[in-house]
């Protein structure tokens, strides 16, 4: 069978619930895309689907797809697939439109994933801490992270158990090649909830405040092939420098500078290996675990490789 | 916040002579601020690298303030790393630092013409610091592994360009291709100098 007519196939399948149409019409819309038109088959599905969902008059989150399968949060890796999830609810957080019915975050022993259930769903609400299977939630992705969308034809089922739920935790290793500003010996608004950190002297949301000290370094983590950004808390920050944050305070206190901190610790760290593990917030890994690849390497099976090219 | 300042550029891993050979230098893009690009010989672009080898010699070869040159050496050859009033931090590290010493550099690649026909390739730092001798040879193995792998793709695609058959499913490089078009040099020659890298690895091993 040729692919345009698997893929026509798909997308009868899809409709048939809602729309009178055969099979070959959707192949022959697709073919005029694909072969005159010289059309992408992904592309051409995509704009075929959409010319159906026009005239049936429904949304994409309408179709219950070609049967959705169970999966894990770590097995999300592509957009706009159908999957069933076994996950409790960790968050919910405040939806920011109308539209949005509840937003947060789902976990499962393999990681995390942010959810969104739409206002127009009308779907039972979700707790949190609850712990629910949920058939027919469809994949997105939004600058490389991944979320489901739950929809119209979703079905929840709340289950009587409890489920753990693992970290999205990522390891990268490289050199260290820069440490950006806003590292060293900082100062953080000392308002409740806030600890944002103080540009000379004053909080963006509190105005001129007493600061309170932290330890921190934003680095770069660098391997030749990407860059990670890295955050070390003052925990991690003491452990990789052997600088704590009391002598952090009083080196700064005898130069009457906090910037010899920062100076100190590029000194100790800079240029580097390091392999370091922790959860991911955004682009930033936080250094949970950090190792110093000081040990000896093997040039061995590479001078084999390099040799027999 | 543009694209670019979001996406930090990666350091890329060169040995000096590849390094020295990376005359040719490009943007991608009109804009005035667009990154630029040095072209490696073997088929990939550079607007950082990272580089680990002895300090050998320091001079300040400024007329009027201070602009600092510092010889790099790593088992192929050796990088000229240049920082003056604009990178103070990495030029105090030239001042300062008694030579020989391991030290780690982050820079950008730079080209100067001293004469007609003449392209010099330089590093300018944005950190240099003191390093030890287990950092420069992980460094060293890193880097023969970074530039095999670029070897290998350029090979590759080198073999698809030549078979007709394959010409049409034939994967694209534009580095490769950039390469081909920019350099006489084959990279063959860069292969030999990661042998003659990894080759003094072992050799400094076999020392008591």
């Amino acid at each position: 069978m040729s692919d345009v007519r698997q893929h026509a196939e798909d997308i009868h399948e899809q409709f048939s619930d809602h729309l009178d149409v055969d099979v070959e019409d959707v192949e022959g819309r697709l073919t005029t895309l694909v072969d005159e038109y010289k059309v992408p088959i992904d592309e051409a599905r995509r704009s075929v689907t959409n010319h159906y969902l026009d005239e049936a008059g429904l949304e994409r989150d309408d179709l219950a797809g070609s049967a959705s399968q169970e999966a894990s949060v770590e097995d999300v890796d592509e957009p706009e697939q159908w999957i069933d999830l076994t996950a409790k609810v960790i968050e919910l957080w405040e939806p920011r439109s109308d539209s949005i019915a509840q937003v947060g975050l789902l976990g499962d022993p393999t990681g995390t994933i942010k959810f969104t259930k739409w206002a127009k769903s009308d779907l039972p609400a979700l707790e949190e801490g609850g712990v629910y299977r949920l058939r027919n939630v469809v994949t997105d992705e939004y600058q490389g992270r991944y979320s489901v969308k739950l929809n119209s034809t979703t079905v929840i089922e709340e289950l009587d158990e409890d489920l753990e739920v693992g970290n999205d935790t990522s390891e990268v290793e490289g050199a260290l090649v820069d440490m950006q500003s806003g590292s060293g010996l900082i100062k953080r608004c000392p308002h409740e909830d806030c600890t944002r950190v103080l540009q000379n002297g004053r909080c963006s949301e509190h105005g001129e405040v007493e600061g309170e000290f932290d330890l921190r370094i934003k680095g770069v983590v660098d391997d030749g092939i990407d860059a990670h950004e890295v955050i070390f808390d003052k925990e991690a920050t003491e452990a990789l420098t052997g600088i704590s944050l009391e002598e952090a305070k009083e080196m700064a206190m005898d130069a009457l500078d906090t910037t010899v901190v920062a100076d100190e610790i590029a000194e100790k760290i800079l240029g580097t290996y390091y392999r370091i593990e922790g959860p991911t917030f955004g682009r930033y890994v936080l250094a949970d675990d950090v190792e110093e690849l000081d040990g000896p390497v093997d040039a061995e099976e590479l001078l084999i490789k390099a040799r027999s090219m | 916040m543009s694209q670019a300042q979001l996406t930090r550029e990666v350091a890329r891993r060169v040995f000096a002579s590849e390094f020295n050979d990376s005359t040719y230098t490009f943007k991608e893009s009109d804009d005035e601020r667009a990154p630029n690009y040095a072209l490696l010989p073997t088929g990939d672009r550079a607007n950082r690298v990272f580089v680990v080898g002895t300090l050998t010699e320091t001079e300040d070869v400024g007329d009027e303030s201070e602009y600092w040159r510092g010889r790099v050496v790593d088992p192929t050859g050796t990088f000229f790393v240049y920082a003056g009033q604009y990178q103070p931090e990495a030029a105090s590290v030239l001042r300062e630092t008694e030579p020989p010493a391991y030290v780690a550099v982050v820079g950008k690649p730079r080209t100067y013409e001293p004469e007609e026909g003449t392209i010099n390739v330089s590093v300018r730092p944005e950190t240099i610091a003191v390093v030890d001798d287990a950092t420069r040879d992980r460094w060293v193995v890193e880097t023969a592994e970074r530039t095999l792998e670029r070897i290998e793709a350029f090979e590759e695609w080198e073999a698809e360009q030549a078979d007709p058959e394959g010409a049409s499913t034939a994967s694209s490089n534009e580095y490769a291709l950039m390469a081909r078009e920019r350099y006489d040099s084959p990279v063959e020659n860069y292969r030999r100098d990661v042998i003659q890298a990894l080759e003094s690895l072992e050799e400094t091993e076999a020392t008591p």
